[in-house]
């Protein structure tokens, strides 16, 4: 019986894997130490910067404009760590400040998105041609309206406010998460597993969220994250036509545009902020290519 | 003419594993060598090798591979390029995913010439047609013009072997070049191969698990596991008095012996009854027939405790048969009774407890079993959902299951990736188990399983039919697979039932010519079995 050479070799490698009795403390540091170096790096940085939205304003104790001396365009000082703006204010402040508007604004839309988005695409995906065509087509027509042109729109409409501009970003990146999620749940939804759970007697929601979203959710996790930079992208660029975040309130984007004039003197008050961009959408994606248990599952241990 | 092929000290290695370990071998010029092994023992990688080719992420690592004067191992990257498709030629094994849907077949057969500038196109075409017309491909003057999706899998394989061998090449590798291919497809695409491997007196290497398939094309068998030899000998040798246990369990497991058959009490009422049962695809017509019909006039019964094999090449509907009593294809006419009551068409329409009795596994275990869910969860879930299981009662059945398919506690765990092929295709069958089914529908449950494996998978669905009175409708392609676990074998072409054979009758005629034809397409463990046939019926052109 061929049985008995595979007991032989499956004993160790099941052994090291048994996680029920280790203590909580010891099982977070074993669950970070998974992320790997490129992780743990984009972890570090994409905390920083959701403790610099959540509590950047509340801890900063300096002021934001000095009392005498104004300088425009300042370069990197002892005073001013990231240099002054276009009206003699201080970066540093300026950026810290701007995180909650780019960070907050950004992940809620994300998560809005990416999250509706699948929801629809399981639900398409489980419950058949009808509900699948009806739901594409629909959503197809708001992928066909130019993105920009959208938020110009909802814009002039119903005005710049923060939940505003969430549920425009929303809008328009749902369809792009539901096509990709679809596209993968379509092809899990023809697999053999799924069939026998379907002769098995299972409903649609059973189908949906225990058969096909755990073998879409890592790509999805993929996807999410380059969302996430389009939805940075898309607020910058809005606050960069002056229709996003309003001033005195800047996001990083309008601190872009605001400071564009410096470009030509290399002052840091371009820099910083578009340098703030890059770091949080790069940070966000590492994050979610090292997120751990990818590797493991590949491994087939749980 | 072939050239002599000498293998000293070969090892292949992929990172710190090692996949071919100092294999030694020699072939004369002009002769068959059979590789053989289950998958992953390396018998693939050692046919590369020959070319001087290691796969991606796999290295040779030591050893020489010596071509008539050369040593290919020590040739610098372009001279292997030109070694490749001229000196030595390879036959992959689908033919299907080898060629390019988007150009002729001529276009592709006689590219290898254009490449290695042997002979001008008109030259080339000119011996294309001759070897089609030598491998008894049909309209061999015209069907080089057609494309790979407009000829059969069996005629594009062999399509394949003119393309390997239109530069007249000393060395040919053919790697499971049938394995893809119904019986009866096989059979004359063995018999092209081997006219004309035997009149170009070409040396040739033949990767197969099949040892009934390399028994009619070889001279000497190299059996391979693990990547280490484990014997070389003549044919006859290895078939007559093998030496290696290993050898010797490989040889039982081609050879099926039938398993002690289940308690059938056939007097008593039917747990199945098919009556007329039609089903088709597409849209219905103006009398409620759908466009396409897949399955006429199916008449069946199944006694409780009983295996009823169907047997068919693809596309003979047998898969949609049963489809067809799961639920997963409504039938657009006749009757199914399951144990006397009427079996609802539809999916949607049948009861939480009629769908129990009914479960169904599937041939490919991969796609069987959920990736993401451990072989506990997935155990757990038939459980939970008929009979609402939870706590330590459901861990001490799920043990249970585990070892009445005999798999370790620890597999529990584990994820579906971390096991075995075999192993997976025992959880499988464990989920259906957990719902105490009557009825299994397996569909080619052993159709992806080496040799070995597959015959234990066997034994433990007999074993189980005896301990647990279940019935099995086992669909197969493999008449031996079949013969050996059922009681009786009911054969399908092109969506009818044709005959039904019961054991008693298996080696007694007369049966439907069709079956007939099945039954003489199985190659035999023997030598010359193919050379009778040659002689019996000559080969179509």
């Amino acid at each position: 019986m061929k049985t008995n050479t595979s007991q032989a070799a499956l004993t160790p490698a099941a052994a090291s894997v048994d996680l029920g009795n280790i203590p909580a403390p010891a099982r977070c540091l074993r669950w970070l130490g998974g992320f790997g170096w490129s992780g743990l790096i984009g972890l570090a940085i994409l905390l920083f910067w959701i403790a610099a939205a959540l509590f950047g304003s509340s801890m900063l104790t300096r002021t934001l404009v000095p009392d005498s001396n104004v300088q425009i365009f300042g370069a990197i000082s002892h005073a001013h760590w990231l240099g002054t703006d276009y009206l003699g204010r201080d970066m540093f402040i300026r950026v810290i400040d701007g995180a909650s508007y780019t960070v907050g604004v950004a992940f809620v839309a994300t998560l809005l998105a990416s999250g509706l988005g699948t929801m629809l695409a399981l639900f398409a995906a489980a419950s058949g041609r009808w509900i699948d065509s009806m739901l594409s087509r629909s959503l197809d027509t708001i992928t066909s309206i130019p993105s920009k042109m959208f938020a110009l729109i909802m814009v002039a409409g119903f005005g710049s406010s923060v939940s505003m501009l969430i549920a425009t970003a929303t809008i328009i990146y749902v369809p792009g998460a539901y096509r990709i999620a679809r596209s993968m749940a379509i092809n899990i939804n023809t697999l053999d597993y799924v069939t026998v759970a379907r002769l098995r007697g299972e409903g649609t929601l059973y189908v949906m969220r225990r058969e096909i979203l755990p073998n879409i959710a890592g790509p999805m996790l993929a996807d999410l994250g380059l969302r996430f930079v389009y939805i940075v992208l898309l607020l910058a660029g809005l606050s960069f036509l002056g229709l996003g975040v309003q001033p005195p309130a800047a996001d990083w984007g309008s601190l872009v545009r605001e400071n564009i004039g410096s470009l030509a003197g290399a002052s840091a008050a371009v820099i910083a902020p578009a340098l703030a961009i890059a770091s949080l959408t790069i940070a966000v994606n590492l994050v979610i290519d090292n997120l751990p248990g990818r590797a493991r599952r590949e491994r087939g241990v749980k | 003419m072939g050239v002599a092929v000498i293998v000293k000290d070969l090892c292949v290695s992929a990172g710190s594993q090692t996949l071919v370990d100092k294999l030694s071998f020699e072939i004369h010029p002009g002769e068959v060598l059979a590789l053989i092994g289950e998958s992953g023992s390396g018998k693939t990688t050692t046919a590369l090798a020959l070319m001087g080719f290691a796969r991606r992420g796999c290295e040779i690592s030591g050893g020489s591979v010596q071509l008539g004067a050369v040593d290919v191992l020590q040739m610098s990257a372009r001279q292997q390029r030109a070694l490749r498709g001229r000196t030595v030629a390879y036959i992959a094994q689908s033919a299907a995913a080898s060629f390019n849907p988007s150009r002729t077949i001529l276009d592709q057969v006689i590219e290898p010439t254009r490449i290695h500038q042997t002979c001008s196109p008109a030259e080339a075409k000119v011996k294309a047609i001759a070897l089609f017309r030598e491998l008894a491909l049909p309209d061999p003057d015209t069907i080089g013009e057609r494309y790979p999706h407009q000829v059969s899998g069996g005629q594009l394989q062999r399509l394949m072997a003119a393309m390997a061998l239109i530069t007249d090449p000393d060395l040919v590798i053919l790697d499971e070049p049938t394995t893809a291919l119904d019986v009866t497809t096989q059979i004359e695409v063995l018999r092209a191969f081997r006219r004309v491997v035997r009149e170009r007196r070409a040396t040739a290497v033949y990767v197969s698990h099949d040892l009934a398939v390399v028994a009619q094309m070889a001279d000497h068998i190299l059996v391979l596991r693990n990547g280490q030899m484990r014997e070389l000998n003549s044919t006859k040798q290895i078939l007559e008095a093998p030496v290696s246990d290993y050898t010797k369990s490989l040889l039982a497991a081609a050879r099926p012996a039938p398993r002690e058959a289940g308690n059938v009490t056939k007097n008593s009422q039917a747990l199945l009854d098919l009556h007329q049962v039609a089903v088709g695809y597409g849209p219905l017509n103006a009398r409620g027939e759908p466009a396409k019909l897949v399955l006429q006039d199916i008449n069946l019964k199944l006694y409780p405790g009983q295996a009823i094999g169907v047997i068919g090449e693809s596309g003979s509907g047998k898969s949609t048969l049963a489809r067809a009593i799961a639920g997963l294809l409504p039938p657009c006419h006749g009757t199914m009774l399951f144990n006397g009551a009427e079996l609802k068409p539809r999916l949607a329409q049948r009861s939480k407890e009629e769908l129990r009795q009914i479960q169904m596994v599937f041939q490919i275990a991969d796609t069987a079993l959920n990736p993401a869910h451990t072989i506990e969860d997935i155990l757990a879930r038939p459980l939970q959902f008929y009979k609402g299981l939870h706590g330590v009662p459901l861990q001490r059945r799920i043990q249970e299951l585990l070892d009445l398919v005999k798999l370790p506690h620890s597999v529990a765990k584990r994820l579906p990736g971390g096991l075995s092929g075999g192993q997976k295709q025992r959880v499988n069958l464990a989920r259906a188990l957990a719902a105490e089914p009557d009825l299994i529908l397996c569909d080619e449950v052993t159709s992806a399983l080496d040799t070995v494996v597959g015959a234990a998978v066997l034994d433990l669905m007999a074993e189980l039919r005896r301990e647990l009175n279940v019935s099995y409708l086992f669909i197969s392609h493999d008449l031996h697979t079949v013969r050996a676990v059922c009681d009786e074998i009911v054969v399908m072409q092109h969506g009818r039932k044709l005959d039904q054979v019961v054991r008693a009758n298996y080696d007694r005629g007369p049966h439907h010519p069709y079956y007939q034809l099945l039954e003489r397409s199985v190659p035999e463990l023997r030598q010359g079995w193919l050379d009778e046939l040659d002689q019996t019926t000559p080969l179509a052109t």
